[in-house]
């Protein structure tokens, strides 16, 4: 059917060139690019319509994005693969990257979701922004990140792949920072960017491997040559994609950055924080099929990173009253499932990028509603003074609420196809893994409810002279489109499309039977997830929810508290080390290196400030010397000549 | 060679003398001794020429400039000879005694044998035959000399020049400020009182007595009080009673009161000395 | 006819003059020295005349008064300056030009 790689069914990257609509594919990056630009370097004039002209453009790109779908959809299955050579981005040596950009099955759902849910999220910033006085300023960064991540997701080589990859870093970098006057915004962003540095230290050091083994970066050459690597080089391989992956997704060991990012205005978190660029190293692994597939151990790895990571997010989740806090616990575990399914090969790639669809659907959403939430609460983070919202923000909250059945997998939601299908499809590799899978979404469950309960139910914990009031619609709009494609958003999987959609890239898997029928793994997670939910009312629904939060607590509670100590953890192994490091090559430097260059002159300095003593301004002394000076001269002269 | 050896010492103590005397003027002094007697040696070294020059300019002209400039600067700290800097004295001494003795012994070294003399030279005249040179060979040297001693005389009068900053005050100014000193601060409007004028002893060191028998210190100059040169009356006084006892006259037997002067009581004779 | 001993007499001169330039502190006693020492030399000048005898020596005398004439006359003026300014002759308070 398509073409596939002798050693295994592995599809290769193979390219057609770019013929009538799919020409504009260069539009898709260079739209945001432009409003970046003009937003950034027009400076203050254009803060009138600024807001406007960043919205607009992204429009643009989701509506060249769904014409290149559909004409992608009129193509027979082999002809799904489209390269689009710009220009030749640099040439050396052996080395020749190309700005080529490759349009397939796999950018094009991201490119929707980019657009589609970027666009809705620049729409609510609109109402979210009004006030921010730099709003102008935030709408150039968001279209920069939107065009850094199409870049990301649109390259043809793991060069323009990195490119992209630090585009989306630095606006992160930029936007979680964006209000740079509270230190906790600045040091949040200061960590985030720092954290994703060893990352993409992996990535980077990828890319070079790649070099040396297969002489190019381009993902045609590798998935062509892949099978002829030596296996240690396919490991090392994937395990330093995984390590980009992990700092990019903030997956175990380099989760700590994503809680504090939450610094950063709310859109922010649920463009890039929840919806996109946490699930660009879930977007790396698919990608890099070709090298994973061949590289059982890095599977293991990927799939051992994913199940600490989906406990670590959920435990995280469970325990944070400041609600985006916990939202991005909840990320992290979610993308732990993502991570989980890409970890687990052929038969997993295709539900990893359905729960990565899924997932951006309904925790933008979610994260959109805490957004609204907080803007009715006076920007109070902390669930412990919400309670009752719903009867305050209806739509808010029914929005929100489809987004909670959607994460927890209520029968129906588009949250319960992808996450079922990663739990059958764990189960089926190994049952302990799927075993943690399913226990993972029981978490999920609690968490989730305890958020929902909190906030729009209980009673009324509200500071004084707070009245929620329902968001403008320009920020509840958005909320409706969300809470749509939350709930819609299993149709992806009606007759298994995306598996048949995606299958030219990441190959089709083989069909076996599950150890366990699909029916009972389904009901399974059902009553699972019921459980969660319903510990969840019997701890928080039934009782009064303090609005201070207890400190007499259990050490599962502190330690969620405290983020799992990951802080802790780095301080101690790495940030302190690296401390004392510095302040040991400071020293050195300041008196070893220093002490001998500057010690001459400090020697000649002091000798010359014994030695200035001699000028003492005495016209007399001078004169002596003088007398001395020629009494030396003579006698040296009648010395020589009496010899 | 008889004059040599009787100027030598002289010479040689009145430059020793100046090392030690305390006052400039003596100094100055000391040293006219010297150039007088260098003088002397050039006449009986046959040179007459220089003979009259040193006199003339040295002794004549740049002596007296030096003893005007005394009178300018008068008296002052820097005439003491204690050293002010440490070390400076002994070293100077040393370095002197180090200089001399090696000049000394380095010329008893050498032998200068028998000098030719300047009978020849001089034969057309000292003077003839110095100009013959000077006008000749050294005429360059001679020309650049009167350029120096322009610049000289130029240099010396924009030294000495100060440029007036205020106009001058003549006698309304004068006459103005006296009175507005007298308003201000009090200060006597009329001219100083004259120095003591005593029946026996009329001098401007001894002041004159204020109606309380007191000294009054203007009527003496500033410069007096502070050399300590003045003397007081009651001391005039007691001087007076002393001549008295020596020639045997008792002015209080019978002779006029006029005499003494009115403040000759013991009480009062601190308080004059004081004033003075 | 023997000038040894007018030049040992100049040297003995220039000596006591050097010595006085170094402790005396009165600028103008100070400048008598440097002329004493001048004076010295002259001596030895017109006494190498009469031992050479030729009158170049007595010229390079004759000169140094002159010059020494134009010297007084410029440092008495510098003197009187300073006195003027900082009422003082001592050469030990012109020290300000110093570390």
């Amino acid at each position: 059917m398509y073409a596939f790689h002798e050693a295994g069914g592995i599809p290769v990257v193979d390219p057609s060139a770019a013929d009538g609509v799919f020409g504009l594919l260069w539009l898709v990056i260079a739209l945001p690019l432009a409003g970046a630009a003009v937003l950034l370097i027009g400076g203050r004039f254009t803060d009138r319509w600024g807001h406007l002209l960043g919205t607009a453009l992204p429009i643009g790109s989701f509506a060249i994005s769904v014409a290149l779908f559909v004409s992608l959809l009129g193509r027979d299955d082999d002809k799904r693969q489209i390269g689009q050579h710009l220009y030749t981005w640099f040439e050396t040596g052996h080395l020749d990257v190309g700005m080529d950009l490759l349009y397939d099955p796999l950018s094009a759902l991201f490119l929707l979701l980019i657009t589609g849910v970027g666009s809705l999220i620049h729409v609510y910033s609109i109402g979210y922004m009004a006030h921010d006085p730099r709003r102008r300023r935030f709408f150039g960064y968001l279209n920069l990140f939107v065009a850094a991540m199409l870049m990301l997701v649109l390259s043809e080589n793991y060069l323009g792949l990195f490119l992209g990859w630090e585009g989306v870093g630095l606006a992160s970098y930029l936007l979680i920072g964006f209000w740079q006057h509270k230190p906790t915004a600045a040091a949040a962003a200061k960590k985030a960017f720092v954290i994703n540095r060893v990352g993409d230290m992996g990535l980077s050091l990828a890319i070079m491997l790649f070099f040396i083994t297969f002489g190019s970066t381009s993902f045609t050459v590798i998935s062509a040559g892949a099978g002829e690597a030596s296996s240690t080089t396919v490991t090392i391989l994937g395990l330093l994609l995984l390590l980009g992956a992990c700092g990019k997704s903030a997956q175990f060991p380099l989760q700590a950055w994503l809680l504090d990012a939450m610094e950063g205005p709310t859109p922010v978190s649920a463009l890039i924080h929840a919806a996109t660029m946490v699930t660009a190293g879930v977007y790396l692994i698919v990608r890099s099929n070709f090298i994973f597939d061949l590289a059982p151990h890095a599977q293991t790895a990927v799939v051992v990173v994913a199940v600490i990571s989906i406990f670590w997010g959920a435990w995280i989740g469970s325990s944070k009253d400041d609600i985006k806090k916990a939202l991005a616990g909840s990320t992290m575990s979610q993308i732990g499932y993502m991570m989980l399914a890409a970890g687990l090969g052929v038969a997993g790639y295709a539900f990893a990028i359905f729960h990565l669809l899924t997932h951006g659907f309904f925790k933008a959403n979610m994260f959109l509603g805490a957004g609204s939430v907080m803007h009715g609460m006076d920007d109070d983070v902390d669930m412990r003074h919400y309670g009752m919202v719903r009867k305050a923000m209806p739509v808010t909250y029914l929005t929100f609420g489809m987004g909670y059945l959607a994460i927890i997998g209520f029968p129906g939601f588009s949250g319960f196809w992808s996450k079922d299908k990663i739990i059958e499809t764990a189960l089926a590799d190994n049952w302990l893994v799927g075993l943690c899978a399913l226990l993972g979404a029981g978490v999920t469950g609690f968490y989730m409810t305890r958020l929902m309960l909190m906030t729009f139910f209980t009673d009324k914990r509200w500071e004084k002279g707070v009245h929620p009031h329902e968001s403008p619609s320009v920020m509840t709009v958005p909320l409706m489109v969300l809470a749509a494609l939350s709930v819609l958003g299993g149709v992806f999987l009606i007759g298994d499309w995306i598996v048949d959609f995606l299958a030219p890239v990441v190959g089709t898997p083989e069909h076996e039977d599950p150890p366990i029928p699909a029916l009972a793994v389904t009901v399974l997670a059902v009553l699972v997830v019921a459980v969660g939910v319903a510990v969840a009312w019997l701890l928080v629904g039934r009782r009064d929810v303090p609005r201070e939060a207890p400190q007499d607590v259990s050490f599962a509670t502190r330690a969620g508290r405290n983020e799992l100590y990951g802080n802790l953890i780095n301080d101690t192994l790495v940030v302190n080390p690296g401390k004392h490091l510095t302040t040991a090559l400071l020293a050195t430097d300041k008196y070893a290196v220093d002490g001998v260059l500057t010690g001459g002159p400090v020697a000649v300095g002091a000798l010359a400030g014994v030695a200035r003593r001699v000028q003492n301004g005495y016209v007399r002394s001078y004169a002596l010397s003088i007398l001395l000076g020629a009494i030396l001269v003579a006698a040296v002269l009648l010395a020589v000549n009496l010899r | 060679m008889i004059a040599f050896w009787i100027l030598a010492p002289i010479m040689v103590l009145a430059a020793l003398g100046i090392l030690f005397v305390r006052k400039a003027v003596h100094a100055a002094l000391l040293l006219a001794v010297v150039m007088i007697s260098l003088a002397v040696l050039y006449a009986s070294l046959d040179a007459p020429f220089l003979f009259a020059v040193q006199i003339i300019v040295y002794t004549g002209a740049i002596l007296m400039l030096f003893l005007f400039v005394l009178m300018l600067v008068g008296v002052d700290a820097s005439d003491s000879v204690v050293e002010t800097i440490r070390g400076q004295r002994i070293l100077a001494i040393g370095a002197g005694v180090l200089l001399g003795t090696g000049l000394v012994v380095g010329l008893g070294q050498i032998s200068l044998g028998t000098a030719v003399g300047l009978d020849d030279a001089n034969a057309p005249g000292n003077i003839q035959a110095l100009a013959d040179i000077l006008f000749s060979r050294y005429v360059f040297a001679f020309e650049t000399t009167s350029a120096l001693l322009i610049t000289a005389a130029v240099g010396a009068m924009v030294l000495a020049h100060r440029e007036r900053l205020t106009p001058k005050a003549r006698q309304p100014e004068l006459a103005a400020q006296r009175v507005k000193d007298y308003a201000e601060k009090g200060t006597h409007i009329g001219p100083l009182p004259p120095p003591g004028v005593y029946a026996r002893h009329n001098a401007v060191d001894t002041p004159a007595l204020l109606p309380d028998g007191t000294a009054a210190p203007t009527s003496v100059s500033r410069v007096l009080i502070a050399r300590g040169t003045i003397r007081s009356a009651p001391a005039t006084a007691d001087a007076i009673d002393e001549i008295e006892k020596q020639i045997g006259w008792a002015p209080h037997s019978g002779g006029s009161g006029a005499a003494t002067p009115p403040a000759t009581t013991d009480e009062e004779a601190p308080a004059a000395g004081d004033g003075a | 006819m023997n000038i040894q001993a007018y030049v040992v007499l100049s040297a003995i001169l220039f000596t006591i003059g050097c010595v006085g330039v170094l402790t005396r502190r009165n600028a103008i006693v100070v400048f008598m020295c440097v002329e004493l020492m001048l004076n010295a030399s002259n001596l030895a000048l017109v006494a190498f005349a009469k031992q050479h005898g030729n009158l170049d020596g007595q010229i390079a005398a004759f000169f140094v008064m002159v010059v020494a004439a134009a010297e007084v006359v410029v440092g008495l003026a510098i003197i009187m300056t300073i006195f003027r300014t900082r009422r003082s002759a001592s050469v030990d308070d012109a020290s300000l030009l110093k570390y």
